[in-house]
């Protein structure tokens, strides 16, 4: 292709021209998507006399500890709603079963759907496509009252079991069992006497590993990012039981807190394991996106 | 014929398997999200009333729909008969739902066709086979990151630095710059812009890649042979590549006006203390706050609610038709092989 291109002297040049300018457009927005997060860090590594002095700066301080031990200090006396364990705790409680049952459940279901044959089959999955769109906030109404009536606020469990459930994951995992996934193999293993639940466990799960850990690390992020559902349920704001997010909002909704240093830092807190996780698997992430992997 | 009567049988006898499977996930869906939504159904006909810290239920028809919609309220009239028409209350909570709705469309306007201009641009400079830009796995990788940072701890970030106080680190330099402080959090433009601004920089990443696949998805002889022809790059772009992605950005569209209705975390979240800014409330915080309450009106949220789920069910269907005739083209074939190829190689 690039040698029908190279033959012209102009037209290279034109293209090094063109390369040149949208590489310096695509390192902007690469700075721009940073920057904010950088200002974060460094602001977390500020004196708040320093902040509320010089406003913005790029160089980092040397307060980080300094504000870190502040938070732990209102935590401790109990002036904020905010102690970055108990967060990491809650966080991940809810983060980790969540994504468990969402691609445990979510594979199951598709299994289901693609080796077996029987009647219900296509209703079942025309179900599954109409209510993938359905916005949480149009059931979020009748789920509430009917959490509050069955004294399930203040509990986990409407935070967690309804996870089982995730039709945009059973649709993306049939998708790629239906590309990828042998029947004959599971006909294969029924003639060697292995059981259905063993064949999806011991066959079925692996040979869709990948479906698996690309569909885990979204429910992961997104569970740990939710503030909507915690924030709905858990109604008594007790301390031991708050998500980060939370206790990031009764920082910011506090006007009574005058150390910002203390406060970047929170903020920042709360943002280092999903920007680990994020930088650990951001190849699979980008490729999952591209593959339609998550609908907002 | 033996191998026919096996498969009848085996079809026959496997076909409690597919039920025992597919059982979880709807047994945990009709008591988690169908009930919740007849629940919402039901609940929009109803007027709830706190009486000593319980929630009384009260049917009233369409009578919220009537009020959220047209202002209309119930009184008597002079002779005692029952009529429908504008009070007070029912005004109010009418100007309140569709200040709401203009405000949940201004905020996605604003965030989309600027997300959509700067996504298109990069989705066709990351598919340019000429382009020879270093580093394009870096780039996706940095532009996508701000869609997993915590929403609400980026609406925290913002409001600390964009604070209306003197104190805050934006107009605290414009201050030292000898300018007066803006209300960036509370005026009304200001945190509007704002808002658009963030949830731009949140979902322009999330964006490009999907346009990418989208152009990927198009033939490239296509392009060679404009290219051979002499076309230029601007000529390509809008006409090739804009043309074949209509599909595409209308899906895209689709599904980000759904995700729009639902903004929540940042409207949300983008205040001064805990005062919902009235120029950024949108319909999802609005349907929230009227059940979210130590006093809940469950009719007016639910009734919210329903007008919500028509207005995502209509663009939903849009959206599905869309995808169907996506899936009956072979160019979907050959997109589920890419899947195929792409997921096998992790």
């Amino acid at each position: 292709m690039s040698t029908q291109m190279a033959g012209t002297h102009s037209n290279s040049q034109m293209i090094k021209i063109r390369t040149t300018i949208v590489t310096i457009i695509m390192i902007l927005l690469a700075i721009i998507s940073l920057l904010p997060i950088y200002i974060l860090v460094v602001n977390a590594t500020r004196t708040s006399v320093d902040i509320s002095g010089h406003g913005i700066s790029l160089i980092p301080g040397l307060n980080l500890f300094n504000n870190i031990g502040t938070l732990m200090d209102w935590s401790a006396t109990n002036k904020i709603q905010y102690d970055a364990f108990i967060g990491y705790r809650n966080s991940g409680i809810i983060a980790f079963s969540t994504t468990i049952l969402t691609v445990l459940f979510s594979g199951m279901t598709a299994y289901g759907l693609v080796v077996y044959d029987f009647k219900l089959k296509n209703i079942a999955y025309t179900i599954i496509l109409a209510v993938m769109m359905i916005p949480v906030q149009v059931t979020s109404v009748g789920f509430y009252q009917f959490m509050s009536r069955l004294g399930l606020t203040d509990s986990y469990i409407p935070l967690i079991i309804p996870a089982i459930a995730a039709p945009a994951v059973v649709f993306f995992m049939r998708q790629y069992m239906k590309s990828s996934f042998p029947l004959e193999i599971v006909e294969a293993a029924r003639i060697d006497g292995c059981g259905e639940y063993r064949t999806f466990f011991t066959i079925g799960i692996p040979m869709m590993k990948p479906a698996f850990a690309v569909q885990a690390i979204f429910a992961f992020v997104a569970n740990w990012n939710n503030y909507y559902t915690p924030s709905m349920i858990l109604i008594s704001r007790e301390k031991s039981q708050l998500t980060l997010p939370m206790m990031v909002n009764t920082i910011i909704s506090n006007d009574k807190l005058n150390d910002f240093g203390a406060n970047y830092s929170a903020i920042m807190l709360s943002i280092i394991p999903v920007v680990i996780v994020y930088f650990i698997f951001s190849k699979f992430i980008v490729e999952g996106v591209a593959l339609g992997g998550v609908k907002e | 014929m033996v191998s026919s009567s096996s498969r009848k049988i085996r079809s026959i006898s496997y076909a409690k398997y597919g039920y025992l499977f597919i059982l979880p996930f709807f047994i945990v869906y009709a008591f988690f999200q169908v009930y919740p939504l007849f629940n919402t159904f039901y609940l929009s006909t109803q007027k709830s009333t706190t009486d000593t810290g319980s929630v009384v239920l009260e049917t009233v028809g369409l009578d919220n729909f009537k009020a959220i919609l047209f202002g209309q309220g119930k009184t008597t009239d002079d002779a005692g008969n029952v009529i429908y028409k504008e009070t007070r209350q029912a005004t109010a909570i009418k100007n309140d739902f569709f200040r709401v709705m203009g405000n949940t469309l201004i905020l996605w306007f604003g965030n989309f066709i600027p997300q959509i201009i700067i996504s298109l641009l990069l989705a066709a400079w990351f598919t340019d086979a000429y382009l020879k830009v270093k580093g394009k796995g870096f780039f996706k990788i940095v532009m996508y990151m701000p869609n997993i940072i915590t929403a609400a701890s980026v609406a925290a970030l913002f409001v600390m630095l964009f604070s209306d106080s003197q104190f805050g680190a934006i107009n605290s330099m414009l201050l030292k710059a000898g300018h007066d402080t803006v209300p960036f959090v509370s005026g009304k433009t200001q945190s509007r812009v704002l808002i658009m601004i963030i949830q731009t920089w949140m979902w322009f990443g999330n964006t490009t890649i999907m346009l990418m696949s989208g152009i990927m998805g198009i033939n490239p002889s296509l392009f060679e042979a404009a290219n051979i022809d002499g076309a230029t790059p601007r000529q390509q772009f809008f006409q090739i590549t804009i043309p074949l992605l209509k599909p595409i950005m209308l899906y895209t569209m689709v599904t980000s006006m759904i995700g729009g209705l639902q903004m929540f975390d940042i409207p949300y979240l983008y205040n001064v203390g805990t005062t919902q800014n009235k120029f950024t409330e949108t319909i999802a915080v609005f349907i929230y706050n009227h059940f979210h309450n130590i006093k809940p009106n469950y009719g007016y949220s639910a009734s919210a609610s329903v007008v919500l789920f028509i207005i995502t069910a209509i663009l939903g269907s849009i959206c599905f038709a869309v995808n169907r005739d996506k899936d009956t083209t072979p160019k979907a074939k050959r997109g589920s092989k890419a899947l195929k190829n792409k997921l096998g190689g992790l």
